[in-house]
């Protein structure tokens, strides 16, 4: 039997960048197949490929054997490829009906291929557990539900072979374990399922092989039962990683940051943080996991001063902080400073220059020049120190912000936060869009900040960063914190029950 | 007031309705495709000069109105070529359309016929005459846009493409459908509607091209299609509010008000365009345009 899917020798260039080296793939029909890589390996770029979306500059596609060009999506939809993209390609005002419809109308008015696409959602439904309210508003839906109805889009159009990018990005859990199994059974049906995603756990748990790509080339192949996620880390990064990085236990010092009964409110009015009390430790860093979009945000930024809550006291070494003091400004002033979840929105300037962004929001300091003039001269020296101490590359404080890879501007803000000497430091979703071995870096780097005394509040919707990093774990869920476990006293299923809402008292 | 008085001021609120209807669709199928069009003026100006230019030329409305609507359509493709194609700025690019429309017919049209820009008088069969209710067969046309707009968008397999890429055309690409197609028809549609509407003001309601008889025709359609949150039915409740009060003001005006004395002119005619800042400033609420709109689709890397 032939291969479902192969690719040989595809080539594709952006400009100067080379995003697909000479990248041969080949996935057998009925399999879970894996390709990991960092950012910018070229994954999605090749999967892009595959599906049409875009040309390759020179290689072959075999779609079961037979040598096909696929030139659009509808080259792609038509040999049986289908895609859920990692942002979903859905049109959130439109109902779950007309999203499946879109494309594959079955005639010049919508009436007649409505009924057809109602009788197949149910069969689908039926068949796979793919349960669905077909008109309710897509933009109404739980990102869960969303992906749902790509998936359903994608077996609609009579997918054989679905190619999923990071599906798991935005679940909790137990919703990845339905995905799961919902893989596991189009599997037991024949079909073959592609799976990008930079998890390795993900990899090791369902996928019959992996592919590894780094920097636009395909470096290996294996079977998963074959391999280890420290071997894939190597493969990906190009040399020896620590997935998991040491921390010696210490006995935190006293409270820095009290948090008491926080609620805060959106720009819209919706409650997005609800009674939220908790306190940090000079000395620890405490983790908050949940799903995005459960809150923690808001209540960083609220912590910040960058949103006034409507409740609720923080306190800072003990000192209650007054609304009238209560700014990022001051804030900063006082010893809590903030690394955002959302650099290139809240933490960078993408249109500066490197050394411009490095000093956003410290630009008053009177060190950095002469009165209101700043000393460009002494800006890019100070930038150039602090580029060797972070092995920020390419070591270029002239370049603009934008130039960098997310890693790299990630561990400038970073540089530029803990460079201020804080009491407290607030991270967000610190290595979200950061290859592996930047990752590795900055967090060595909070552990040195915590074992030196600071008060660490980390947020993230990596749930492996929070167990290796924290010392307690909060989790949230809908704007409440909903539990509290030791990183060595709980595990994935536990923390993810506390994030889907079901609480100790509860269960 | 009496039934008479009545009658006469729904008869001119409709003929005042008409053009800002008629541009007001030409803004919803542009913008519900995702592509911003503030150029509706410009375009309504240009059809106007070039029907009335027509149907002198040709001795015939129908021909007059061709012109109008060809000539909307160019610069609706000039528009949708430095938006689609180009992926300009949309606002830019319409604004530069509202600028050429008002310098070249004024040029033109002096160059042409020496009447400082005017066109010469249209009479008998240069213009459309009523052939309902003492209405012209334009006026049917373009109310038959409404229900037409709201079939097709709602219940075609075009309408649902057209008004998918408006909301995510990266849907409608991976959907393996063209965006720039889709946008372009829907630019064409556009320019149609607009060309209807500037033939009307210059062969159906008056008799003959004058520079600048638009009169901020298009900006009120805009308004209007805010207030209508882009859909077919409230576009045409909406153009009519603003028809009725364009037409109340005409008969408002020479009234004593008590203690105030007589209302002068400039006031009145001032009325639709403070209620359009009122209406759009609080009284409809939130109105969330097509979110890609305004937007140029680049594939993201």
């Amino acid at each position: 039997m032939s291969p479902a899917i192969e690719l040989i020798a595809i080539n594709k260039r952006f400009g100067d960048v080379h995003a697909n080296k000479d990248v041969n793939l080949t996935v057998e029909r009925g399999t879970i197949h894996g390709i990991v890589g960092e950012n910018g390996a070229g994954k999605s770029t090749l999967m892009s490929i595959l599906y049409g979306f875009y040309e390759a500059d020179a290689g072959e596609v075999r779609v079961n054997g037979k040598p096909i060009a696929i030139r659009s999506p509808i080259d792609a939809i038509c040999a049986g490829i289908g895609m859920v993209h990692q942002h979903f390609m859905l049109v959130e005002p439109l109902t779950v009906v007309e999203n499946v419809m879109l494309g594959a109308e079955g005639g010049r008015f919508l009436r007649a291929g409505e009924a057809k696409v109602r009788t197949e959602l149910a069969r689908l439904a039926k068949e796979y557990g793919l349960e669905i309210d077909v008109d309710a508003i897509v933009g109404e839906l739980s990102v869960g539900l969303q992906q749902r109805v790509e998936i359903l889009k994608a077996l609609y159009r009579g997918a054989d072979i679905l190619i999923l990018d990071e599906p798991t990005a935005v679940l909790t859990p137990p919703e990845a374990d339905a995905l799961f199994n919902l893989l596991r059974s189009l599997k037991e049906q024949g079909k073959t399922v592609i799976l990008i995603t930079h998890k390795l756990r993900e990899i090791m748990a369902i996928t019959d092989c992996v592919s590894v790509m780094r920097r636009g080339e395909m470096v290996a192949t294996v079977e998963t039962a074959n391999t280890s996620p420290p071997e894939l880390a190597e493969l990906m990064v190009g040399r020896r990683v620590l997935l998991q990085v040491e921390k010696a236990e210490k006995s935190p010092g006293r409270p820095l940051l009290e948090i008491e009964k926080l609620s805060v409110v959106d720009t819209r009015g919706v409650l997005r943080v609800a009674n939220a009390s908790l306190t940090v430790h000079a000395g620890e860093i405490v983790g908050i996991a949940g799903v995005a979009g459960n809150g923690q945000s808001e209540l960083l930024e609220a912590i910040a001063g960058m949103r006034r809550p409507i409740l609720g006291s923080v306190r800072l070494g003990g000192r209650e902080i007054r609304p009238s003091e209560h700014n990022p400004h001051q804030m900063r002033e006082i010893g809590l400073l903030h690394v955002p979840e959302d650099r290139l929105r809240m933490g960078l300037v993408p249109s500066f220059a490197a050394f411009e962004s490095a000093i956003l929001g410290f630009s008053h300091e009177g060190r950095l020049g002469h009165g209101p003039i700043l000393d460009h001269d002494r800006l890019i020296a100070d930038l150039s120190a602090k580029m060797e101490q972070y092995d920020v590359r390419p070591p270029a404080p002239r370049l603009k912000t934008s130039k960098f890879s997310g890693g790299n501007q990630q561990k400038i803000v970073l540089a530029r936060e803990i460079e201020r000497n804080p009491k407290v430091l607030l991270v967000g979703q610190p290595t979200r869009g950061v290859d592996i071995g930047a990752i590795e870096f900055i967090h060595r780097r909070l552990i040195a900040l915590r074992d030196a005394g600071v008060a660490i509040l980390l947020v993230s919707v990596e749930l492996d960063e929070i167990m290796n990093l924290s010392d307690r774990i909060l989790t949230m869920c809908g704007g409440q914190i909903t539990g509290e476990r030791k990183p060595s006293e709980t595990n994935e299923q536990d923390l993810g029950l506390l994030m889907a809402g079901v609480t100790d008292e509860a269960a | 007031m009496d039934l008479g008085i009545i009658a006469t001021l729904f008869d001119s609120a409709l003929r005042l309705s008409i053009p800002l209807l008629a541009a007001c669709l030409a803004g919803l199928w542009s913008e519900r495709s995702g592509v911003v069009d503030i150029g509706l003026e410009g375009k309504m100006l240009v059809a106007a000069f070039a029907a009335a230019v027509g149907a002198y030329a040709f001795d015939s409305a129908w021909i007059g109105l061709l012109a109008g609507v060809g000539a909307s359509v160019i610069f609706g493709l000039v528009h949708g070529f430095a938006s689609i194609s180009q992926r300009g700025n949309q606002i830019v690019s319409g604004v530069a359309i509202n600028m050429l429309a008002a310098g070249l017919t004024a040029i033109v049209g002096n160059a042409w016929y020496g009447q400082g820009g005017r066109t010469p008088p249209l009479e008998g069969v240069q213009r459309f005459s009523g052939v309902l209710l003492g209405h012209s067969a334009l006026v049917y046309i373009v109310l038959l846009a409404v229900p037409l707009t709201w079939f097709v968008l709602g219940r075609t397999r075009f309408g649902l493409r057209l008004r998918a890429v408006g909301e995510n055309p990266a849907a409608v690409d991976t959907a393996g459908i063209s965006v720039t197609g889709l946008r372009y028809t829907a630019v064409i549609i556009g320019g149609v509607l607009c060309g209807l509407g500037g033939a009307y003001l210059s062969v159906g309601q008056a008799a003959g091209f004058l520079p600048n008889m638009t009169a901020g025709r298009g900006f009120i359609a805009l308004a209007a299609l805010i207030f209508a949150k882009w859909r077919a039915w409230p576009a045409l409740g909406a153009c009519f509010l603003f028809g009725l009060l364009d037409a109340s003001a005409n008969q408002l005006q020479g009234v004593v008000l008590p203690g105030i004395g007589e209302v002068p002119v400039q006031a009145i005619q001032a009325l639709p365009y403070l209620m359009t800042v009122i209406l759009l400033a609080g009284v409809i609420g939130t109105a969330i345009p097509p979110r890609a709109a305004g937007i140029p689709y680049v594939k993201e890397r």
